[in-house]
This record gives C-alpha cells, sequence and structure tokens, in this order.
C-alpha cells in the first residue's frame, strides 16, 4: 500500500491524542489550575484533532467530509468519524467544566475515555476489516492501535500530569504495547499474500490450467491502483525503518523513563520519550502501509 | 453529475449520427460518429456495415483522440533549419503550392524520373497512381513492398486473389482454421469477428506463429514456428497429404492447370514451359489414348500422370505429375522438417490428418444449382470446409513468395478454394494474372506515362528495363532483375537508391502518409542519414523532399515543404473498387469518407491539394482544354471522374437516377446517396454466384454487368507458375532478354515453377554462433504503426515497449524480465529494457511493432517513454544484406517480388554491463516540434458534461 | 445507504470469455470514450502526452502467462472491471453512502456528488476495479452503462453496455444472472464460470470462462497411409490411378 503521509500522521497523532484523552477520562491526575487543565486538554485535543484534520489532506474532496458521518450502520470510517466527534465534544465540555470548576465530572470522563477508546478501535478496524489486505486483517491490528495509542498517550500525558512516579507504568506499557506490534510483526511475517490464499492462480480462476504469471500490465504506465496499492519496498530498506521505529519508538523512551524515574527529573523530560515515541512511530505506520500486500498487486505481477 | 443521473449525450439519443470510414488502421470500419454542439462526441461501430457489422476496436474507438490530437499540423511549413531539425516557418497555401508546383514544373519539364512519388499507407492509391500516371514519372508506388506483396502477389498469380481485400474465410461453415503470421492485423476486425464465430461453433483454430499472444492466445492449438521456415512446413503437410492420397483430384481437374503438359526439353528454349497449341491454349494428354489435346476440348478426362509426346516431337508431363514428384520427395517429409519448423513430426502428420478429415469427411453440401464457365450444371455445391488466414508473418522473409504460394497450393490441393467452408473470394476478385495490367514505364518529358506503373509481368520481357536490359527503370527498382514480380513497387527502396544515385539521382521526392524517417524504413538511423546527407557542394544528396501528412511525425522533420492533410473525419476520400476494395463474399461494397466536421486549421485533404497541383502543372485529365480544372477537389473528383466509360471511383447509385450500380454514367447525387445510407454501398451477389467464383458462369456474367471486369476472364488456378520458369529460361540464357551473369544463380534457384523452400537469405553465411536469434515484431491490436503514439488513450496502453526473451534464453544470458540488454545484428546495436517470456518459439525475440519515436516527435513530451525507453527493431535491419564474397550487396528482399523480409532478422542478445541508465538506445536526437505544446490535462468531455 | 441489499430483483452482469478474448482492448477503449465523452463525467487523463501519463479508466486488459506442468505456456488475455459483487466490500466500506448497490439489478454504482475521494472503496476491493479519477478526485467505476441499458431512446439492440457492443470477437456477453433463460445463465450452465478470487466472499456477479483445453501434441496413433485401396507397391500415383477411375 502507499505511504500516505496524510494517513501517516494522522493515525499517530490521532492515536497519541485518543490516548490521553482516554487517561484524562479515566482521571488520569493533573495539577489543577485552569491553565494547567486547558494547557493539558489542549495537547490532547489538539493531537487528536490535527490527526483529524490531517486524515482530510488524504480525501479528494474534504469540503465534503461531513458526508463521511452518515453510514455508521455499515462503515467503520463513518464510525470513526463520529465517535471522534462525539469523543472531542464530550471530552471538551468535560474539560470546560474541568477548568471552571476546577472538579472533573468523573461520569462525563468516562463517556470521553469510552469515546476515545471507541474512535482508536475504529480507526484500525479500518484497516482491519479489510480482507484484501491480510496483514492488515487481523484482531491484533486493533490491539497494536490500542496499545500504542494508550502509551504514547501515557507518556504525554505523564510529562504534563502529576501522576506519581508514572514513569513505571510508562515504560510497562510502551514494553507492552511493542510486545503487541512483535507479535503483530510475527504474524504479519506469515499472514502475507502468498499465505492467505489468494495467489495469481485465484485472482484469474486460471490456476486448474498450471502456475500464473503476469505477462504484461494492461497499461505500460503507472495507474491509480499501481501507485495506491501495488507499493514495494526493498527489503533491506524495511528492515532498517524497523530498527530505528524499534529504537526510537520503543528503546529510547524506556530508556528516557528509566532515566527520569532513576534520576527525578521532573516528568515534564518525558515529553522527550513521548516526542520520540510519535516519531518512532511514524516509522512503524509507514511500514504498516508500505508493507501491506494488496491483493489487487496480483493482477500486477505480485505473487 | 453522477452515475445515475445522466442525461446529456449520447445516451439520450439526441446526438446527430454522422455515419462514415474509420482510418484508425486499414480495416475501414463503417462508424457512427456522434455529434453535439457541432462536435465530435462519441464514435462507435455501424452495425449496418458490412466490413464489421457494429464491432470496433481499440484504435476506432479512440479515434476521438486522433481528432483532437496535438500533434495535428496546422498550416504549410517551409524549413528553415538543417533537415531533421524540425524547425520551419508557417506559410500561406498559395505560397506552398507555387513552390511545389515550381519543383514539380521543371521536372515534368526535363526528365520526370526525378520526381519520386511514394504513398504509405494510402487508401486512394488509384488516384495517387493516375496522378503520378498523367505527370509521367515511373516512380510511383503505396506501401505494399514492405508490408506483404508476396501475399497479394503469389495470391493473384495462383489464383487470382489472396487474403484479407481479396477474400475471407466462410467463417459461417468452416469446420477447420489455420492462421499463419497474423498478430493482430490484416484485417483485424474482420478476423476477430470470424474467430468469435468459430468459437461458437466449436471449430477447431490452429495458429501457426512464433509468438502465442492475440489470435494465437485462442488457438485450440499452438504451432511455435521457428521464423522463416512457414513454407516448410506447410510443404510437409502437402507431403503428408499427397502421401495418404488425401487431395481433391476431380477439383485439380476441374480448376487447375495440374493437368497441362510441361515441356520436357532440357536443351530447348521451352523446357518447363506448357505445351501450347497454335492459339497458345495449353495441351493435356488424353487419359485413354495419351493424345495431346488442347485443354479446352470439352469433356476431356486428362492425364495428370506419365509422359507424352507432342506434335513436334518434344516429350511433356503433366504438372500434377512433376508437383508430386517434387512434394513426396523426402525432403518434405515431416520429419525431415521438424527440427529446422520447431514443429514435431508427429504434430505435422496430425494436422495433416485433421485437413484431411475436415476437407473429405465433413464436406459441406449446398443446395444450390450452378453453372460453370465451361457450360457445365452443378445441381449443387460441394465445400470443403477447411479455411485459411495468413498475412506478413509469413510474406515478410525472403522466401515468402514461395512461401504464400505453397499456402495457395495447399487450400487448392484439398479443393477449398471459394466452396463453401473454404476460402471465399470478394468482389472484385478473383480477378488474375490474365485480368491484370502489365506494369508500365517509359518516361518522357511532358508526357503521361502510357499505362499504369504496377502491373503483374508474365515473363521478363515485361520487366522496366533500360535499354541494356539490365538498368532499372525506376527508382525503387521495381520490376527489374532485382525484383521482377514487385507488383506493389519497393518504396522501403527509394531513399537508399535516390541517395547512391542508383539507377540515377532524383530531384523531388514526394511522400504522403508514410513515415520513412522512422518506422517505416529499415535501419530507420542510416535512412535519417541518408536524407540529411550533403554531396561535395553543399547541398542535400536528394535535393527536394515535399511531405503530406496530417501529423507532426518524425518524417515531417525531415522534408522541406509540409503540405498539411485533414484528420479522417474531416475529409472526403472513397474506398473504391478500382482500390483496395472492402467487398464481402456475398456483396459488392465500397464506402466513403465525408467531412463530419470542417477543420478548424488552415490544413486541406492531400488528394484534393493533388488535384490542384495537377491542374496548376496542367496534367492531361486534370484540366480541360482552356487549361482550367477539371475537378473543384477530391469529391468533385470521386464523382466525376471516369476511368473507363461509366466506370468511376464509387460503384453505387451510378447512372443519372441513381440506379446503377457498377457501371453508369456519373451521378451528381453520389455522394449524397452513399452518406444517406451510412457511408457505404453494398450490393448482394446473386445465390448462384456465392462460391466458385473462378469458374462461375453466373459470378462472371453479374461481375462483367457491374463492371468488375470488360468479359470472361479463364481463371485456371497455376499450381505451376509459368511465368517464374520463363525467368529461369532468361538466367539459363535460353531466352531474351537475359539477367546480368550476377543475378543467374538466385533466379535458377528461386524462381522455382512450383512452390518451395529455401533458407531465408539472411541466414546465408551467418554464423550461427554469431547471431543465433531470431527477432521479429508483432502488431499490437491497440495501436497502428506510428499513428497511435499521440493518442492520450493508446499510448497509456503502450507508452513503451519491452523486448520479451524466451525463458531459457533468459536463463543462460542471466537475463530478468526489467533488465537492459544489447541486441546486436550484423548491421547494428540496440540497448532495450527485455521481459520473459516462455510461450514464444525458443529462439525467438519479439517485441510489439513501432511504439519507440524519436523525441519531439508526435507533439510528445520530449522525455516520453516512448522516445526514452521504447525502441524500434528498424535499426538493427538493413535494407542490403552484409556483402558476400563477390564483394555486392544484395537486397534484404525476396526476390522474386522485393518484399521487404523485416522477419529474417538475426541478432544475438547480452545482458548490457550498466545498468543504470534506464534508457533504450540508439537515442535519434530530437526534433523541434512544429506544432504547439500539447494539453497536460484531458478530459475529453467535461465541457459536454457542464 | 452503504447497507447490501439481501438479495435483488435482477442480478445484472457480464461473462466474459477467456476462450474468446484476444486481448485487443477494444472493450477498454470503448468503454473510456462512452464513459468520458456521452454525457457522464468525463475520465480524466494527466501528462497526457507527458513522460508519465496515466487516466482513469474503468476496465484494463492484463496479458498473463499460464503454464501447464507438462505442455508448453499459454497466453490468457484477461479483461477487467466491476465484478458488480453480491456481497461488495466497497459498498459497505464507504462513509459517505456514495457507493451503493442498487436492489432493482444488483449494479454497483457511485453517486460521484458524495464521494469524498477517501480512497477506501479501492482498498477494500480485491480486484482493483475502482479509479479515483485523477481531476475531479471522486471515484469512478464500472456501471454496466447505466445510462445505455435503461435508456428509452437508444435503438433496442444497443441497450447493452458499451463494452459488450463493441467486443469484436463476442467474447463478452451481458444479462440477468437471476433469469434461467438468458444468454448469460445458459452460457454459465453450458461451459462453468470462474468467480476470481472466491477466497475473499465477495461473490462476484460477473463470471469469467474459462480456456477451453488446447489441443497437446501427442504421436499419432498409427501412421496414416494411403487410403484407397491400392497395392501399396503403386503408392501415392497408383492411389491417383484408382481416384480416377473413381471419378470415372
Amino acid at each position: 500500500m502507499h505511504p500516505a503521509v496524510s494517513v501517516i500522521f494522522f493515525t499517530v497523532t490521532s492515536g497519541a491524542g485518543f490516548g490521553m484523552i482516554f487517561l484524562l477520562g479515566l482521571g488520569f491526575p493533573v495539577d489543577a489550575s485552569a491553565l494547567r487543565v486547558f494547557f493539558v486538554a489542549l495537547v490532547g485535543g489538539g493531537l487528536a484533532v490535527a490527526g483529524l484534520l490531517a486524515s482530510t489532506f488524504h480525501l479528494g474532496h474534504p469540503e465534503r467530509a461531513w458526508r463521511a458521518l452518515s453510514q455508521w450502520r455499515s462503515s467503520w470510517l463513518s464510525r470513526e468519524g463520529i465517535a471522534a466527534i462525539v469523543t472531542l465534544v464530550v471530552f471538551g465540555i468535560y474539560v470546560l467544566i474541568w477548568m471552571m470548576t476546577g472538579s472533573r465530572q468523573h461520569f462525563l470522563g468516562l463517556l470521553a475515555a469510552i469515546g476515545a477508546a471507541t474512535t482508536v478501535f475504529t480507526t484500525s478496524m479500518i484497516y482491519a476489516q479489510l480482507k484484501t489486505v491480510p496483514q492488515w486483517n487481523s484482531r491484533l491490528t486493533p490491539l497494536v492501535y490500542g496499545a500504542f495509542a494508550l502509551g504514547s498517550g501515557w507518556l504525554l500525558a505523564s510529562a504534563v500530569g502529576t501522576h506519581e512516579a508514572p514513569e513505571l507504568w510508562g515504560i510497562a506499557l510502551v514494553v507492552l504495547a511493542w510486545g503487541a506490534k512483535w507479535f503483530w510483526w510475527a504474524r504479519a511475517g506469515r499472514a502475507r499474500l502468498a499465505d492467505s490464499g489468494s495467489s495469481p492462480e485465484t485472482a484469474t480462476g486460471l490456476g486448474f490450467i498450471g502456475k500464473v504469471r503476469l505477462l504484461e500490465r494492461p497499461h505500460t504506465g503507472e495507474n491509480y491502483l499501481t501507485r495506491e496499492m501495488v507499493h514495494r519496498i526493498g527489503r533491506k530498506h524495511a528492515a532498517r525503518l524497523r530498527m530505528l521505529a524499534l529504537l526510537l519508538g520503543g528503546a529510547a523512551p524506556v530508556v528516557i523513563l528509566a532515566i527520569v524515574g532513576l534520576s527525578g527529573a521532573p516528568s515534564l523530560f518525558n515529553l522527550l520519550a513521548a516526542v520520540s515515541m510519535l516519531i518512532g512511530l511514524l516509522a512503524e505506520r509507514w511500514l504498516f502501509f508500505a508493507e501491506a500486500e494488496h491483493a489487487v498487486s496480483l493482477y500486477y505481477g505480485h505473487r | 453529475m453522477n452515475q445515475t443521473s445522466r442525461a446529456s449525450g449520447a445516451a439520450d439519443g439526441k446526438t446527430e449520427i454522422r455515419k462514415t470510414t474509420c482510418y484508425m488502421c486499414a480495416c475501414r470500419c463503417g462508424i457512427n460518429v456522434h455529434m453535439a454542439g457541432g462536435k465530435v462526441r462519441y464514435i462507435e461501430g455501424n452495425r449496418d456495415h458490412p466490413i464489421n457489422k457494429g464491432v470496433l476496436c481499440a484504435k476506432g474507438s479512440a479515434g476521438i483522440m486522433q481528432h483532437y490530437s496535438p500533434a495535428r499540423l496546422k498550416k504549410p511549413l517551409l524549413r528553415t533549419g538543417e533537415r531533421g531539425s524540425g524547425e520551419f516557418k508557417e506559410i500561406e497555401w498559395d505560397e506552398a503550392l507555387d513552390l511545389a508546383t515550381q519543383w514539380l514544373g521543371e521536372v515534368r519539364r526535363t526528365d520526370p524520373r526525378k520526381l519520386a512519388f511514394f504513398t504509405g499507407r494510402d487508401q486512394s492509391q488509384s488516384m495517387t497512381g493516375w496522378w503520378a500516371q498523367a505527370f509521367g514519372t515511373p516512380n510511383y508506388a503505396a506501401h505494399g513492398g514492405f508490408c506483404s506483396v508476396n501475399m497479394a502477389t503469389a495470391g493473384i498469380y495462383t489464383m487470382g486473389g489472396a487474403f484479407w481485400e481479396f477474400g475471407a474465410p466462410d467463417w459461417e461453415k468452416t469446420e477447420l482454421f489455420m492462421i499463419f503470421g497474423v498478430a493482430e492485423d490484416h484485417d483485424s476486425n474482420p478476423i476477430k469477428m470470424g474467430l468469435g464465430k468459430l468459437k461458437q461453433r466449436g471449430v477447431k483454430v490452429i495458429g501457426v506463429n512464433p509468438v502465442r499472444t492475440g489470435y494465437n492466445a485462442i488457438a485450440d492449438e499452438w504451432l511455435g514456428i521457428t521464423p522463416g521456415t512457414d513454407g516448410l512446413l506447410i510443404l510437409a503437410l502437402v507431403h503428408e497429404l499427397m502421401r495418404t492420397g488425401k487431395i481433391d483430384v476431380d477439383y485439380l481437374i476441374r480448376y487447375t492447370n495440374a493437368p497441362w503438359l510441361v515441356i520436357d526439353d532440357p536443351d530447348g528454349a521451352g523446357h518447363g514451359l506448357f505445351a501450347r497449341d497454335d492459339e497458345g491454349t495449353p495441351l493435356v494428354a488424353e487419359r485413354a489414348s495419351g493424345k495431346a489435346v488442347t485443354s479446352a476440348t470439352p469433356g476431356i478426362k486428362p492425364a495428370l500422370k506419365g509422359r507424352f509426346e507432342l506434335p513436334d516431337g518434344r516429350k511433356a508431363t503433366p504438372v500434377f505429375e512433376l508437383l508430386a514428384e517434387k512434394y513426396l520427395d523426402e525432403q518434405y517429409a515431416p520429419s525431415a522438417v521438424a527440427e529446422r519448423t520447431g514443429i514435431a513430426a508427429e504434430t505435422i502428420i496430425r494436422i495433416a490428418g485433421e485437413i484431411a478429415e475436415a476437407a473429405f469427411e465433413r464436406e459441406v453440401i449446398i443446395e444450390q444449382p450452378w453453372t460453370d464457365m465451361k457450360g457445365e450444371r452443378h445441381e449443387r455445391m460441394i465445400g470443403r470446409p477447411v479455411a485459411f488466414h495468413a498475412m506478413r508473418g509469413i510474406s515478410a522473409h525472403s522466401n515468402g513468395f514461395q512461401t504464400c504460394r505453397a499456402l495457395h497450393m495447399l487450400q487448392i490441393l484439398v479443393g477449398s478454394i471459394d466452396c463453401p467452408g473454404g476460402f471465399r473470394f470478394k468482389p472484385p476478385y478473383p480477378r488474375p494474372v490474365a485480368g491484370q495490367p502489365r506494369p508500365h514505364g517509359g518516361a518522357c518529358a511532358d508526357t503521361a506515362l502510357a499505362g499504369p506503373h504496377l502491373g503483374y509481368p508474365r515473363g521478363p520481357e515485361d520487366l522496366l528495363l533500360e535499354a541494356d536490359g539490365e538498368t532499372a527503370e525506376r527508382i525503387d527498382k521495381a520490376f527489374s532483375w532485382d525484383a521482377p514480380l514487385s507488383a506493389h513497387g519497393m518504396m522501403h527502396m527509394v531513399i537508399s537508391n535516390a541517395h547512391a544515385r542508383d539507377p540515377y539521382g532524383i530531384d523531388v521526392l514526394f511522400m504522403y502518409m508514410a513515415n520513412m524517417a522512422w518506422n517505416s524504413s529499415m535501419n530507420s538511423s542510416s535512412v535519417m542519414d541518408m536524407l540529411t546527407d550533403k554531396d561535395a557542394n553543399g547541398d542535400y544528396v536528394i535535393p527536394k523532399i515535399i511531405y503530406s501528412d496530417a501529423y507532426s511525425s518524425e518524417m515531417v522533420a525531415f522534408a522541406d515543404l509540409i503540405l498539411p492533410d485533414t484528420t479522417y473525419l474531416e475529409r472526403h476520400d472513397c474506398i473504391s473498387l478500382l482500390d483496395r476494395p472492402i467487398s464481402e463474399p456475398e456483396a459488392l461494397c465500397d464506402s466513403i469518407r465525408w467531412p463530419v466536421v470542417e477543420p478548424d486549421r488552415d490544413v486541406r485533404g492531400f488528394q484534393s491539394v493533388l488535384l490542384d497541383l495537377g491542374a496548376r502543372l496542367k496534367l492531361p485529365g486534370m484540366v480541360d482544354e482552356d487549361g482550367k480544372p477539371i475537378y473543384t477537389d477530391y469529391a468533385d473528383y470521386i464523382v466525376n471522374h471516369q476511368r473507363k466509360p461509366g466506370i468511376g471511383p464509387l460503384s453505387g447509385w451510378r447512372g443519372e437516377d441513381g440506379e446503377k450500380t457498377g457501371r453508369g454514367k456519373p451521378n451528381p447525387d453520389q455522394l449524397k446517396r452513399y452518406i444517406e445510407n451510412g457511408g457505404f454501398s453494398q450490393v448482394h451477389v446473386p445465390e448462384e454466384a456465392h462460391y466458385f467464383k473462378h469458374a462461375n458462369k453466373a459470378w462472371s456474367d453479374w461481375a462483367i454487368e457491374h463492371g468488375l471486369q470488360d468479359g470472361p476472364v479463364e481463371n485456371i488456378f497455376q499450381l505451376y507458375l509459368e511465368p517464374l520458369r520463363k525467368f529461369q529460361l532468361a538466367a539459363e540464357g535460353k531466352i531474351k532478354p537475359v539477367p546480368p551473369e550476377h543475378h543467374r544463380e538466385r533466379i535458377k534457384s528461386c524462381f522455382d515453377p512450383l512452390p518451395t523452400w529455401y533458407p531465408p537469405f539472411a541466414d546465408d553465411g551467418l554464423s550461427e554462433d554469431a547471431h543465433p536469434l531470431h527477432a521479429i515484431t508483432q502488431r499490437p491490436a491497440a495501436m497502428y504503426h506510428s499513428w497511435g503514439s499521440q493518442n492520450a488513450w493508446l499510448r497509456q496502453i503502450h507508452g513503451e515497449n519491452a523486448l520479451y526473451v524466451p525463458g531459457d534464453v533468459c536463463d543462460s544470458h542471466g537475463l530478468e524480465t526489467g533488465d537492459w540488454a544489447l541486441v546486436s545484428s550484423q548491421s547494428g546495436e540496440i540497448r532495450v529494457k527485455i521481459a520473459r517470456m516462455d510461450a514464444v518459439n525458443g529462439s525467438t525475440l519479439w517485441t510489439w511493432n513501432a511504439i519507440g519515436k524519436r523525441s519531439g516527435a508526435w507533439a510528445l513530451d520530449k522525455d516520453a517513454p516512448e522516445a526514452t525507453r521504447g525502441f524500434l527493431l528498424n535499426h538493427l535491419i538493413d535494407e542490403l544484406l552484409p556483402p558476400k564474397g563477390d564483394g555486392r550487396r544484395w537486397a534484404n528482399s525476396d526476390p522474386i517480388t522485393g518484399q521487404a523480409a523485416w522477419f529474417d532478422l538475426r541478432v544475438a542478445i547480452r545482458k548490457d554491463p550498466d545498468q543504470s541508465t534506464g534508457k533504450s538506445l540508439p537515442h535519434a536526437g530530437a526534433q523541434k516540434s512544429p506544432v504547439g505544446p500539447a494539453p497536460d490535462t484531458v478530459r475529453f468531455g467535461k465541457e459536454a458534461a457542464e | 445507504m452503504t447497507s447490501l441489499p439481501a438479495s435483488t430483483g435482477k442480478r445484472l452482469g457480464l461473462v466474459i470469455d477467456l476462450d474468446t478474448c484476444v486481448g485487443c482492448h477494444a472493450c477498454a477503449v470503448n468503454c473510456k470514450e462512452w464513459n468520458t465523452s456521452a454525457g457522464a463525467s468525463p475520465l480524466s487523463d494527466v501528462d497526457a502526452y507527458g513522460a508519465d501519463v496515466s487516466g482513469a479508466w474503468l476496465n484494463r486488459i492484463h496479458t498473463f502467462e499460464v503454464t501447464p506442468e507438462d505442455a508448453p505456456a499459454q497466453i490468457v488475455h484477461f479483461p477487467k472491471s466491476c465484478l458488480h459483487c453480491d456481497d461488495a466490500p466497497c459498498v459497505t466500506v464507504c462513509p459517505t453512502g456514495a457507493s451503493y448497490k442498487r436492489p432493482e439489478d444488483g449494479i454497483v454504482l457511485v453517486n460521484e456528488d458524495l464521494c469524498i475521494g477517501c480512497g477506501l472503496c479501492a482498498w477494500s476491493c480485491p480486484y482493483g476495479a475502482r479509479e479515483m479519477d485523477p481531476v475531479e478526485n471522486v471515484m469512478k467505476k464500472c456501471t454496466l452503462c447505466v445510462d445505455r441499458i435503461y435508456s428509452e431512446t437508444l435503438p433496442e439492440e444497443d441497450r447493452i453496455p458499451a463494452c459488450v457492443r463493441t467486443c469484436p470477437s463476442s467474447a463478452r456477453h451481458f444479462g440477468d444472472f437471476n433469469d434461467p433463460e438468458s444468454t448469460v445463465s445458459q452460457l454459465l450452465a453450458e461451459r462453468g464460470g470462474i468467480d476470481l478470487m472466491p477466497e475473499m466472499e465477495t461473490r462476484p456477479v460477473n463470471k469469467y470462462l474459462p480456456p477451453r483445453p488446447k489441443t497437446r501434441s501427442q504421436p499419432a496413433a498409427a501412421p496414416a497411409t494411403v487410403s484407397a485401396p491400392v497395392p501399396k507397391a503403386d503408392g501415392f500415383l497408383g492411389w491417383l490411378d484408382a481416384a480416377l477411375d473413381k471419378l470415372g
């Protein structure tokens, strides 16, 4: 699949944003000054909104994006849009009340948390539902999206909130998230297109004759389908990026958290861990798309 | 606007439909052009049209993009830069025509031979030929010489017609179909439609082609033959059919020269000629008595074998015995040809059996009485339902003429020519040599030629030679010892001969629709050099070049004066019976093009321009006694020109009231009647004349009545071709003129009066190790020559081409799909991208035809993939073979017809050590585009949608 | 509404005969021509005369090489357009309702006015049947020429998809798969139809007729001999005598 920058940015930032909203909604402690609450809410909500906005750059007609809210009964993308908006509205009210009264409405918070979780889940289901991309088509995909949202959200929240010794939790969540991703990768390695039961033989129905191989593409140049779904990356390139993702997205945050935790440095330094993780996640997400093999590539010479 | 609420346009049936004829290839299908707001909106096939019956191919459907092509020329151009640069200035038509008249007038006044007028994919050859004849130059032809002249000429000499325009398989009734050497071309839609019909009936299709794409992909059996060996395969089938007695003896006696007696007098000048009576009628031996009598004797039962004494005491043998002797020889046994052809002996034996089974066990009978030319009444029509089709694949070899003859002979031996289920002639064919003109030359200043340029020599006496009996009269050396039966001329030799000033230099090269600087020449690179070469004085060796084309082709850049033509939707044309007809076996058809839109540029239809030039030059037939033009334009000519009294370019709606077909006075409303009828005329042949046209009285009468022939024409199929024997006799020094010494051996060996096979000349002296592979092109179904690349839709399908390499060759050379390879022949080397393929003859490389383009041509971006990654095999092919032991360079052509031997090419391949550049070679420089920049985005139909 | 109808009245679609398709691209180009110029929104082409031309097409012809274990490789030309699946994933993923399957005839369409160009339908389709218009940025697809087949002004015989009307070798057939009497149903019954990627569980309506078995070369059972009853020693010319005697 073509790794579109807007979608990569969207899934990473909105994940982190909704992860943070989830935590705040569940009562993640924050020093109760209105300014601080505003600031914290801005980070969470802002990331979520920025992600959503970024995702509209992926659209051919962003001005019609509102139409995407209509098909919640069948479409995960539609559900995601609704969930995101409802969550942001509830979260906004929750924060407003919090800022004005200094007290947190737990019920509203819970609603926002459920909304945030739902949003991340629906985002992941956009990919996980696709039979055409067997590497995505797995229950592990929502797990990974959720785990990364929670992990990156925790790091952000820990940096601006007042949770006591959040680093340990942070390390645990980051490790858990990458653990989930490890399983995902392991499965993806076994769930390539070739493993899925789809092949040029099934794609053409000609397997009963013999082995099927593309001789000639329909057109000599590229087209929408080949650009969008027949993306290929080199193995070396992928391995390097995976290292980068693990280093920046996993190892570095853990080390930073450990140092902060052990040194007793202000938890604001956890922001470094958060940023590092987000950068690592951009690489992880880039690979999520670039390594994904779409069934249509079987018609374009893929085996 | 969305997918459910479409309202406007063709869908509502409110568009105006104008019916004309397609020109996106040579098929000439009928098209419905949907017009809205004065613009072309949609083109579909015309359901009523005899050729395509409603269907339309990819090219035809992309006609809109051709019509709106950014490569269209806009105004006459005069060269300002060096040839090849593409630098021009726009001039007015008056200036252009004055200049052309001045150049041409001087030539005509002094030496008309100094004009070489060649038209490429011209569909108005009867008119352009007539013009050239009036001008008086002997140097005229169209592109047949590098296309499929072998097929056409072999067919005319053998039986009065060949495939495509001459005839077609009986798709409805055949029980076995075999197609040789056809990728998608000639003729494109009718073959596809025919294959569809065969598939519906479950009739077996056998494809013979080194490459298994297109028609060969759907063939039920594929014979991946080695290029240049088709003749061997066919003669092995003949061997098998004869060995097993599966030939139609009755048919041979009735319709062929099988019983004719051939003189056996080794030392005499008549050896190998037919024994004839005093009137010249061939003799046969009466079977019972052995007496030699005229073949015209009613009720004669002739012998097919034996040795008989002629009245003059010489001995003679029937053709059939010579034929049996030749083909029963072990050299044509399947096991003897298997290795060379690449087809297993068992397969050849089995297919011969299948042919025999279909022909003789599944005969088709139509209860239709008919009378033959001898007056014998037949109660029914009995058919041998085996049909064949072949085209350029077997033609474009130096042994192509004999191979095509062999295929025609095979059909005749099983009795399948123009019978139910076999091959069927299309009106006006059959038209044997007896009904064909001889070639004409003899140019004199200010004088028209005595007759048409192109014709069919009956023997060496009809060659066009200077008084020395050796030097060619024509610039292309057609009808010379180089290529005696070159009935379509030899366009591919014109530029190299003119450049070499052999046999003489010319002054003006005048061409139409012939991309000679590119894909229409063998070895494009050297042709470009010849066109730009200068002599010691700094003048171009070919001094003046006039070129007419509708588009900014490669050739435009190499001309001095450009006369911009219209697109096919903006012009008048006639698809004439005098020319290259479009009839169907059961109907006499012709058609027109008419301007369904007016040009929006300062361009003129070439034929109208030619008439204008003719009038300015005061050519006979183009001006009246007062020197005034007779024809205002081509449309006027189409209606009013008469080749013979009552016979004009169009056969339909003749006579003052438009009631006559074929013969009749010009009808001023003729074009109107054509337009009302959908752009074509179709007149059905009576049922009694549907088959056996070569010997059918009803057909002959009907053809005479409709002006297709002036009187009865005897058409005895020539299994043994006497004119070839005459050339052999000349080479043996027994009759005059005698060919020059160096031609004699070749004529003796190749001009066998019975179809034969010899290895392609390119193999002669070739080291198999140095060039072990064959390389050929296939015509893509979605692209016609170079025209398609300017088409925004078609160029998406074929924007570049790969060289397909057999899997085993890939493995032995370490090649993989996408690699760059160097391919070399004896005359050059190219750099190409390769792709692996297994469904191909193991020693044959191939690519799509004419995809590569010169940078800057066709209004394409200079970095267009056509120019950077596309390529032509032409750069590897020379019009001359490498020097032989005698120091002479022979033409890379068939020695009989001069057909360019494109498919004889032998090459070697190796992986390019440098895989980094990503570009094909050679890069033929760039030309400046004389037409404006092309738009970036195309949204055809947007305007209409809004 | 992007939920799928439980069943549709008609099931309109195409049968594509892989035994007859010669890969000429006629259907694809006529489709492009009809759908771009006959009143629909255009199918754009970008860099049309440049180095990287591409455009929106609703039908494309692939060429596959198929190699049996014990016979030479063969070529199959393979036209591919929307299969109008019964379980069309492209419909259910659509967030706006632009993509829908008609209950009356099963045609899958896009309401281009509602399309936001998210591309998710293209991702969900295993067949590559959807194409983003590079200029309009909305999704386009085969409509089965819904503007032809229900036209009241086109001649009756032309109320078929443009690709079917133009196909020179009659490799394409159109009709209602719910009608057992239709050409398409009968072809299916006769030849058996292939579903593309059945494992995707899309239940395509369009079917592909498989290439018929090719002749495989095998040694002739027994060498054929001259068939007429003449002594072998006389060979062909002996046979000729007999043949001539028979003619009288």
